[in-house]
């Protein structure tokens, strides 16, 4: 059985281990959160600017007239 | 080189690295943690407190790491004008940034209770912060000019200046006397740090380096992609 108590007193240092690990944490998460939410945004744009306009193919197409 | 350098080959290139990078880091930070956490012993001198080093050190070795591929890829980019590189440079500074201030404040956090202050101006703290300041002087650069290519030269020549800070922060600790103790692992005559120790850091240091990579090639597939919506928006340069 695992002595949860002293895991999480880290002999004494807690105030200092945990806040390491915290930082940690928070600027990875912060990262990918931030990183993903851009990738995201950017995709969407990029799809509903695509859409908008007439492909090449098309364009081609009605060049030929057919 | 030259096929690498195709925006069209990254795109199709990283589509399946960027899943395979981000699963790879997932599973090696979660064991890292556990290593790190649960197997690793105390140590007989520091106690609990050298868990602080699994955050630590592999956060250290990124920010120097990243910084090398923002100088190199800065370079390149000046150079050959690969379309590529530029772009890696500036989408990999702002993680930089990120890894060193993990360093900082980890560090700071583990010297509080070992050296008895949470900061001292010996040559590796300042080296570091340096560093610190070089990332955020490259992203303000690349920012600061309405001509965006101004902006990306200016950024990059600074990358490339401020590598010289990369020997001072690895040699500091030998060049001067430091508070901050010398190298352990990456030495001659190989690491002296004990092996149940040494283990949960690499693992930690893989997995900082999947998550790099991956979140890299997400940033990187962000600019690309951005980049096209301009060129579709505002017509073709």
């Amino acid at each position: 059985m695992m002595d949860w108590q002293a895991f999480f007193d880290m002999g004494g240092y807690a105030r200092f281990v945990w806040p390491a690990y915290g930082v940690a944490a928070l600027v990875l998460t912060g990262l990918l959160i931030w990183s993903l939410g851009e990738y995201r945004r950017v995709k969407r744009d990029l799809a509903a600017r695509e859409q908008a306009m007439p492909s090449r193919k098309r364009a081609r197409k009605q060049a030929r007239g057919s | 080189m030259p096929r690498f350098a195709n925006p069209s080959q990254f795109m199709k290139l990283s589509s399946y690295l960027m899943p395979v990078c981000g699963v790879a880091a997932a599973g090696f930070i979660g064991v890292g943690l556990y290593l790190a956490l649960f197997v690793a012993p105390p140590d007989y001198q520091q106690g609990e407190a050298v868990r602080i080093m699994y955050v630590h050190v592999p956060s250290a070795w990124m920010a120097s790491l990243v910084y090398a591929l923002v100088a190199t890829g800065s370079a390149v980019g000046l150079i050959w004008r690969h379309p590529l590189a530029h772009i890696a440079a500036e989408q990999a500074a702002p993680l930089g940034a990120g890894f060193t201030l993990i360093c900082l404040v980890s560090g700071s956090l583990w010297g509080e209770p070992m050296w008895g202050t949470w900061w001292v101006w010996d040559a590796r703290l300042t080296s570091v912060l340096v560093l610190f300041f070089l990332y955020l002087g490259f992203i303000a650069l690349d920012n600061a000019f309405d001509d965006q290519e101004r902006g990306t030269r200016a950024a990059a020549i600074l990358a490339i200046v401020g590598v010289v800070n990369l020997p001072i922060i690895k040699f500091s600790v030998d060049w001067w006397n430091t508070l901050h103790q010398k190298a352990s692992v990456f030495r001659m005559g190989g690491p002296t740090i004990a092996p149940s120790l040494l283990w949960p850091l690499l693992v930690m240091a893989v997995g900082f380096l999947f998550f790099f990579s991956a979140l890299l090639m997400l940033r990187m597939r962000s600019a690309l992609m951005h980049a096209r919506l301009r060129a579709l928006t505002f017509g073709n340069p």
